[in-house]
């Protein structure tokens, strides 16, 4: 096995750790990562894709276990539309195979990048969580690898407390070996997308409560910098599959190539090289005006027919996007709050957001359902994800300010989500998931760990040392 | 939030995790626990380090950091008892240092001791021991961090050399020795790895008070502070300089002092 020092980032760039770097192309070698770890005397995280905005995926002076070679789809069962994938799979790979078929995966990222071991770490979720829960509801089983040298099999039934604490559980209970997962049948490549302009936030959480129960995906992009009577206004999608015979050639629009996002802008513009053009707007000014283009853009309410891969992978259109936030990278802060103090939570960040001159550059909201995960993030209401530009000037304003939004979600009731909150504290954790939880999940810990081998700095950080 | 500062916990043995929006920098200074060493501890927490403090004297050491931690409220100084000398143990300190840290982005060299034999006299004993710890515990101590740094592709390395390692002179050969090895040995880090993204900085001091001074013999010109020595070299840290003399008089003194022929140097009693 290789292994070499190297630095790290995170997804945002905002943050780099260096790791001992080792990659597993076979099960066995994660036994003897876990046995090198132990004689070297640190600890080991698991990484994936390294799509996480914060610290999930980084190990300062500790092992990095790059799972991204343990990559292959083992078996795709087009009849019942069950695969099976090592945890190193990307949801690119996964839909790219199933689709062609009828199929798609049932909880999807807004990037395809991300691995199948990483979203169940995090137990993602869609624009459909509301009524899909997240991705660990569509798990029949799982095999992983605990720091023991134990190997077991997990489903809803059996070890059901480690199925439900090791989706979610962040990487830090053992690592995943194979992933059997439940597709979802369609019947047509295209989605039918309804686009309307929402002109406030008490409109925008009412459309997502309202339009949810009627379709099968939900998505508002809110304008983070209109203030006064038009804060929080924005633009739903309200999307729904396509029934059997709506689409008089599902097989061709099922094809991937006709999924796939176009390299070009306009025919002719490379987009690799678009996110140096966007880097100029990324600024309060140049933001203002993008916001408000976008919002007049979307005053027209229409209908139209999208592919599916268009309409999930939203961060994968512009590649690189994220270097466009320069040089200090970017952070993104979600939040999840309950249907009754959403509103009155938002409109106080939002305020608190324009009174320090800090608006976010990127606001998106959704609408969920909790779900029987340990380490759950998800509420009965919505959730509000802002990216923010990280400077060395606006470093301490920012801080301070997302103190506050911290407070302002847990008196609301509401949770913070670890594949993307990079400053939460342990003692916010500790508010929002409760000591119960915490406890179960610290004794499941001590069964499958013993000796603290699997550490990262996010666990470092919200669960303490 | 708006709360006062919480005081530290004592009992808690980790600094605190880096994030996006409060960075860290993390530094190693081998030599730490007095005089220069010390005084760098000092500055570089003020700036907003945390470091790995590692020497000898663990009581000078533990109060080093208790001092540290209590002025500034938190864990930034943790403490590492070690011999340079120990070649053997650097390996996994190092690795636990890191771990420990959660990354790395400096390491400063600061150990030496100086045994001066006395004029005309020999002491192969004090020789030895002082290429051992000034020479070869750099090089035990630089060769891996030169590593991770290389292939981290990022990372500064500070060495403390010394005016006395610019020419041989009668008083003391094999000072004059190790401290002309460790310029030579940094000189040819700094070759292999300002490709790769590192600073590696030589910094030759002159005259500097503290307890090594005491040892010299004569008079001591231009003597300086060991809070001026360090605000020279954090100067020099934050430009990427190359190398630096403190106080900066001692690079004219030195240019000629190494310009003066042999003939005449060997009569010298300098």
């Amino acid at each position: 096995m290789q292994k070499k020092f190297t630095q790290l980032e995170n997804f945002g760039h905002s943050l780099s750790a260096p790791s001992y770097l080792i990659q597993a192309n076979i099960p066995e070698e994660i036994h003897e990562v876990f046995q090198l770890a132990k004689k070297m005397g640190i600890t080991v995280t698991a990484r994936g894709a390294g799509r996480s905005y914060n610290d999930a995926a980084l190990n300062g002076g500790g092992i990095m276990l790059d799972m991204s070679g343990m990559n292959s789809i083992t078996r795709w069962d087009k009849a019942s539309g069950l695969v099976t994938a090592q945890p190193g799979a990307t949801l690119e790979q996964l839909w790219q195979k199933v689709e062609p078929d009828g199929w798609w995966p049932p909880v999807v990222s807004g990037t395809m990048m991300t691995t199948l071991g990483g979203c169940l770490s995090a137990n993602i979720h869609g624009k459909n969580n509301f009524k899909m829960g997240p991705i660990g509801e569509h798990v029949v089983e799982f095999t992983a690898v605990l720091p023991t040298g134990a190997e077991i099999t997990c489903s809803p039934k059996k070890n059901a407390d480690l199925f439900h604490a090791m989706i979610s559980g962040l990487g830090m209970l053992g690592i995943f070996t194979s992933v059997t997962m439940q597709m979802k049948r369609i019947y047509s490549g295209l989605l039918s997308v309804d686009a309307f302009p929402v002109r406030n936030l008490h409109e925008h959480l009412a459309s997502l409560l309202d339009g949810a129960p009627n379709h099968d995906y939900i998505v508002g992009w809110l304008d983070t910098i209109a203030a006064g009577n038009s804060l929080g206004r924005g633009q739903i999608h309200a999307t729904r599959y396509l029934h059997e015979g709506e689409d008089p050639n599902p097989r061709e629009t099922m094809k991937v190539k006709n999924q796939v996002l176009p390299p070009y802008v306009f025919g002719v513009f490379p987009k690799s090289i678009l996110h140096y053009f966007m880097a100029p707007f990324v600024n309060n000014f140049g933001w203002w005006g993008v916001n408000t283009a976008k919002y007049i853009a979307s005053l027209r309410k229409h209908t139209f027919r999208q592919s599916h891969a268009a309409f999930h992978f939203l961060l994968d259109y512009v590649p690189d996007w994220e270097l466009s936030a320069g040089r200090g990278g970017l952070i993104q802060y979600q939040s999840f709050i309950p249907k009754e103090t959403a509103e009155a939570a938002w409109t106080e960040m939002l305020k608190l957001s324009h009174k320090n001159r800090l608006p976010a550059y990127l606001g998106v909201t959704k609408r969920h359902r909790p779900d029987k995960f340990l380490l759950t993030h998800a509420v009965d209401g919505f959730s509000f994800a802002m990216d923010f530009k990280v400077t060395d000037r606006r470093r301490e304003k920012l801080s301070a300010m997302l103190q506050e939004f911290d407070r302002i979600v847990i008196e609301s009731g509401g949770r913070l989500y670890f594949a993307k909150n990079s400053e939460t504290t342990a003692e916010t954790a500790l508010r929002f998931y409760g000591k119960e939880t915490l406890d179960k999940f610290r004794k499941l810990k001590k069964r499958c760990d013993p000796n603290n081998l699997l550490e990262s700095d996010l666990y470092r950080r919200v669960f303490g040392r | 939030m708006s709360d006062s500062p919480k005081p530290f916990d004592k009992t808690q043995d980790k600094p605190a995790q880096a994030t996006p929006l409060n960075p860290r920098r993390r530094g190693i200074i081998i030599g730490a626990s007095d005089g220069m060493g010390a005084a760098l501890a000092r500055k570089l927490t003020k700036e907003g380090y945390t470091l790995a403090l590692i020497a000898r004297r663990k009581d000078k050491l533990d109060s080093l950091c208790m001092e540290i931690n209590s002025s500034l409220n938190e864990i930034r100084a943790l403490a590492y008892v070690h011999d340079v000398a120990n070649y053997n143990e650097v390996p996994a300190l190092l690795r636990r240092v890191v771990a420990d840290l959660g990354g790395l982005d400096l390491v400063v060299f600061m150990a030496g001791v100086n045994f001066p034999p006395g004029l005309n006299k020999y002491n192969f004993d004090g020789d030895r021991q002082m290429i051992e710890v000034n020479v070869i515990g750099a090089m035990a101590w630089l060769n891996p961090v030169a590593e991770m740094f290389q292939n981290a592709k990022a990372g500064q390395i500070v060495g403390i050399a010394s005016v006395a390692g610019d020419r041989g002179r009668v008083g003391n050969p094999g000072y004059n020795t190790s401290k002309a090895a460790l310029a030579t040995y940094l000189e040819a880090l700094r070759n292999r790895l300002t490709r790769h993204g590192v600073n590696v900085l030589t910094v030759k001091p002159g005259f500097v008070k503290t307890e090594m001074m005491k040892a010299a013999q004569g008079a001591t010109p231009f003597a300086i502070t060991p809070e001026k020595a360090v605000d020279d070299i954090y100067k020099a840290m934050r430009k990427r300089r190359q190398l630096i003399y403190t106080a900066s008089i001692w690079r004219w003194i030195m240019l000629i002092i190494q310009h003066v022929p042999s003939v005449i140097f060997r009569r010298m009693s300098f």
